[in-house]
């Protein structure tokens, strides 16, 4: 284990991250809300101790996996430790757990809130807290590595731990070029959004604060109502676009950017993503016409729920929690689908549905015929054998983390609806389920010890279980103290 | 710049990683995708699982817009039709790997009419760096800059050396042949001398001196000269094959020791006056018979590390001056220290280094790094490279001593007009010379870089 090069990586986090405090101090500044101290101190604490741990770069800059995983584990902790602390110094969210909670529900891009007050708060920290969901979408060590180099020739184990999806692969030969690559069509992205938002006559302050929510996938609104407070269906269409685009592999935008539309819109995985949300928006819209005057006004709000929870972003235009069953199940299901591998968003991902779903037609075809001989295609490419199995360990994994985190949170004694949708909306990155934590509800309610659960489930689906549950194994550790023998 | 190495084999992951890390854009092809992954994962690099020559695989590689495509996969016939599609779908230059010996006479031909770039033939190539350490046995390496005007020559300290336990300053009055210590190697440690640096017994020095000049340097070293007239070799592979007819051109009397009788079979085909035996190398009996304790040098060929490391062990026991070793895989150079082992050849890092030489003079076309070639010391510790001065700088016409230049780099030599000047401090840098630095810090992309 490579401690040197893991805190000298660490350093370089906190550095960013105080960076990153600046943007909300600002805001704090123009609109003279008095949070200038609260995120004074945590910058200059991340600073300091930053300044200190980079002081020196380690001579022996190789990392593996293990450090990869235990790297990016550990960033994206330290960020949500001192992240939380503007909330409590302000004084606004006085619980340090509640706000770790809201903080890792931001940089995770869940958009799960303990607050109930929403409007009341300081708009510098509303910026803060959607601005972690933007950081925090695309990824914190792809965004540090796309403005230092970091760790040489070797970086492409931060990448593989922090970006979701079965198997990460490079735009181009160079991991900076890459991540800037990433970053750029996602600053092009937010842009956009923000642009075509302030078209249609919303605030400037809140076309930021929607846009970093839905690029990031993450969902945190300045309302209570969330976008259905502007009941407006120009925004909610544009809202609708973003998402769906975001929740797209970012590899298929370079592509499209790179002139390679045709092989872009070949996509099993994009395809396959698209007729989900297709179908769903239908079956949505014929359940719930009856609550609605017109088709029209039924798809629109159809098509924004299922786009919002796909995508994993969570935005609501209606209270879903009052839909018929079948469409509040269809929701349910599409949370733990969730969105393309290399997007923003969480959920299991459809590629790795697309295989799980290939590699069970292939082990009945094998039943049939023993002796026959298949091997699983996918994007017109053969699967290696170690990645079908990866999606099968990690559905497995998945399960076992969703049963164990249910178990622990029913403690509450809440409904099992409510229990349920909590663990899946957190774990997969989602922010609202149903009933008690419907669209119209929120989690203030649960006790601290659900909210430790929740947050770890946050932080669990957004970086894919493996690199917490290596933090978190003895063995990881171990390693270090025992390799030291002179030749 | 843009580069795609097809193949990853040896030759290919060691490119990989060198030009990797001196900043182009690497993608790499190779059909098998468990060594793909290995160089994903130790380079910032991309991998492509496929065979390299198809149209396909070479589109989605982005073969087109490329500068460089270096085949080095295991079949010569690959190889070149590689390079072939790539040069028709507009690669600027390509690199062909070509090892079969019933092709070497045809490379400069094929070169030119199938439009490549360059073909690089790694026996052929440790062969005559092979036969080069032979011609002066008593230095333990040999390099050549500027077209061969300048050597770097690789030595010993010995107990009773002349210079052993001087300052440098006190050797360097003591000749009248010019020469300069640039690199020390001393245990593990690897030292870029100043001045008051003393050498010690034992110590492995690299020092440049004017080609012309390193005879007399020897003699005057108290080196004694000694030609070589009797080399055994051990492994009758392709290297055999090549470095065989260098030395019997040079008029050496060879005995070659090789374990299969359908390889020495056709060794007696190929090279009638040398003298084959169908024998085990590793076998003391056969070394006896053959009589190793004769023999001016011991060259160890064959195809494992392990057993060339340990025949080399047992000649240099039995007190042949000069032997050499050929080692491909183990990179540890710090264990062979007192064993024996002390010219070392790699074909493969030879190749890779004149792969690696041609990349930066394509570069020099192109961007400001002034490097035109660069040697690797001391297992890659320290770097040789030579600049070529283009235009005004501020270190132009100032004499050496005034220069601040950063520690652990030298400036070696420099070449005015087909003049060699071992510079001294009253020496100057003027415009078009070629100087060679020492460094042993890489990161000098320009002479510039050397001040401080």
């Amino acid at each position: 284990m490579n401690y040197a090069m893991i805190s000298y990586i660490m350093g370089v986090i906190m550095n960013a991250e105080a960076a990153l405090m600046l943007l909300p101090l600002a805001v704090s500044l123009i609109y003279r809300d008095g949070c200038v101290l609260p995120f004074l101190i945590p910058i200059l604490l991340l600073a300091i101790i930053g300044v200190l741990l980079v002081h020196r770069k380690p001579e022996n800059t190789t990392i593996f996996a293990r450090e990869g995983f235990v790297v990016v584990a550990g960033a994206w902790i330290v960020v949500s430790l001192f992240g939380a602390l503007p909330f409590v110094i302000s004084g606004e969210i006085p619980n340090y757990i509640d706000a770790l909670f809201e903080t890792v529900s931001g940089f995770t891009t869940t958009g799960a809130s303990i607050l109930t007050d929403i409007e009341g708060m300081s708009r510098s920290l509303l910026f803060w807290r959607s601005f972690t969901h933007w950081v925090g979408g695309m990824g914190v060590l792809v965004f540090i590595m796309a403005i230092i180099p970091l760790a040489g020739g070797r970086s492409v184990y931060l990448m593989r731990a922090e970006t979701p999806g079965p198997s990460v692969g490079k735009l181009v030969p160079k991991m900076r070029s890459t991540a800037m690559i990433l970053y750029g069509i996602y600053i092009l992205l937010t842009v956009l959004e923000v642009t075509l938002l302030k078209c249609g006559g919303m605030p400037f302050f809140d076309c930021l604060i929607n846009s970093f929510g839905s690029v990031g996938t993450g969902g945190f609104a300045i309302k209570s109502a969330s976008i259905g407070y502007y009941d407006n269906a120009y925004f909610d269409i544009v809202i609708t676009v973003f998402m769906i685009l975001c929740g797209i592999n970012f590899n298929l935008f370079y592509l499209i950017l790179t002139g390679h539309v045709l092989q872009a819109l070949k996509s099993e995985e994009l395809r396959c993503y698209l007729g989900i949300i297709l179908a769903a928006t239908l079956v949505i819209t014929y359940d719930i016409l009856s609550l609605y005057d017109g088709v029209a006004e039924a798809l629109r709000y159809a098509v924004f729920q299922v786009a919002s929870i796909i995508t994993t972003t969570g935005f609501a235009t209606a209270d879903f929690n009052l839909w018929p069953p079948l469409s509040r199940t269809i929701l349910v299901v599409l949370m733990i689908l969730g969105a393309s591998a290399g997007s923003t968003g969480g959920g299991l991902k459809t590629a790795r549905l697309i295989i799980l779903l290939k590699s069970i037609v292939r082990d009945i075809k094998k039943a049939l015929h023993p002796r026959s001989f298949n091997v699983i295609q996918y994007e017109g490419k053969p699967v290696e054998e170690s990645v079908v199995s990866g999606v099968g360990s990690y559905f497995a994994l998945y399960m076992v983390i969703s049963v164990v985190s249910i178990l622990l949170i029913s403690a509450n004694e809440y409904d099992f609806t409510t229990t349920v949708t909590a663990v899946i909306a957190c774990f997969n990155n989602i922010g609202p389920g149903l009933e008690l934590v419907g669209p119209m509800g929120g989690y203030a309610h649960f006790n601290a010890f659900s909210k430790i659960i929740l947050t770890l489930d946050m932080l669990m689906g957004r970086l894919e279980i493996i690199p917490l549950i290596m933090l978190a194994s003895p063995a990881v550790w171990r390693h270090g103290k025992t390799k030291r023998r002179s030749l | 710049m843009k580069i795609i190495i097809v193949g990853d084999g040896k030759l290919g992951s060691t490119l990989t990683e060198q030009l990797s890390s001196e900043g182009h854009d690497i993608t790499v092809i190779d059909h098998q995708s468990s060594v793909l992954n290995n160089s994903v994962n130790m380079h910032d690099v991309i991998g492509i699982q496929g065979n390299g020559a198809s149209y396909d695989i070479q589109m989605e590689a982005g073969v087109p817009r490329s500068d460089l495509v270096i085949a080095a996969t295991s079949s010569d016939e690959l190889n070149i039709l590689c390079c072939i599609v790539a040069k028709k779908l507009g690669a600027k230059n390509t690199i062909a790997r070509v090892r079969n010996p019933e092709y070497s006479k045809q490379l400069q031909m094929m070169r030119d009419e199938l439009g490549l770039s360059m073909v690089v033939n790694p026996e052929r190539e440790a062969a005559r760096e092979i036969a080069r350490n032979l011609r002066f046995p008593s230095a333990l390496n040999i390099d050549l800059f500027a077209r061969g005007r300048v050597e770097l020559v690789e030595l010993r300290i010995n107990k009773d050396s002349p210079i052993a336990n001087k300052t440098l300053s006190q050797i360097g009055s003591l000749y009248k042949e010019k020469f300069l210590v640039c690199a020390v190697n001393r245990g593990n440690e690897v030292y870029i001398p100043t001045g008051n640096f003393v050498l010690h017994e034992g110590d492995r020095i690299h020092v440049t001196s004017p080609a012309s000049d390193t005879m007399s340097l020897f003699s005057s070293l108290g080196i004694v000269h000694q030609k070589i007239r009797k080399v055994m070799i051990v492994g009758g592979g392709r290297i055999t094959l090549y470095l065989t007819q260098q030395l019997l051109e040079m008029g050496v009397e060879v005995t070659i020791i090789e374990k299969e009788a359908e390889r020495s079979r056709i060794l007696c085909e190929y090279l009638p006056r040398a003298n084959i035996i169908n024998g085990d190398g590793t076998d003391r009996e056969v070394l006896e018979e053959e009589s190793i304790h004769e023999m001016d040098a011991f060259v160890a060929l064959t195809g494992l590390d392990e057993q060339n490391i340990i025949v080399s062990m047992y000649a240099a026991s039995c007190g042949v001056p000069k032997v050499l070793t050929k080692i491909d895989h183990i990179l540890f150079p710090e264990i062979f220290t007192n064993t024996g082992i002390e010219s070392v050849i790699s074909p493969i890092r030879s190749t890779a280094n004149q792969i690696i030489r041609f990349v930066r003079a394509m570069q020099n076309s192109l961007s400001s790094s002034n490097i035109e070639t660069l040697h690797k010391l001391v297992g890659s510790r320290v770097e040789a490279l030579e600049f070529r001065v283009k235009q005004k700088a501020p270190y132009v016409e100032v004499p050496l001593r005034k220069l601040e230049t950063r520690d652990n780099t030298l400036i070696a030599c420099i070449l005015r007009d087909g003049m060699t000047i071992i510079p001294g401090g009253n020496d100057v840098i003027k415009l078009n010379d070629r100087v060679i630095v020492v460094a042993k810090n890489g990161n000098i992309q320009d002479l510039r870089d050397i001040l401080k």
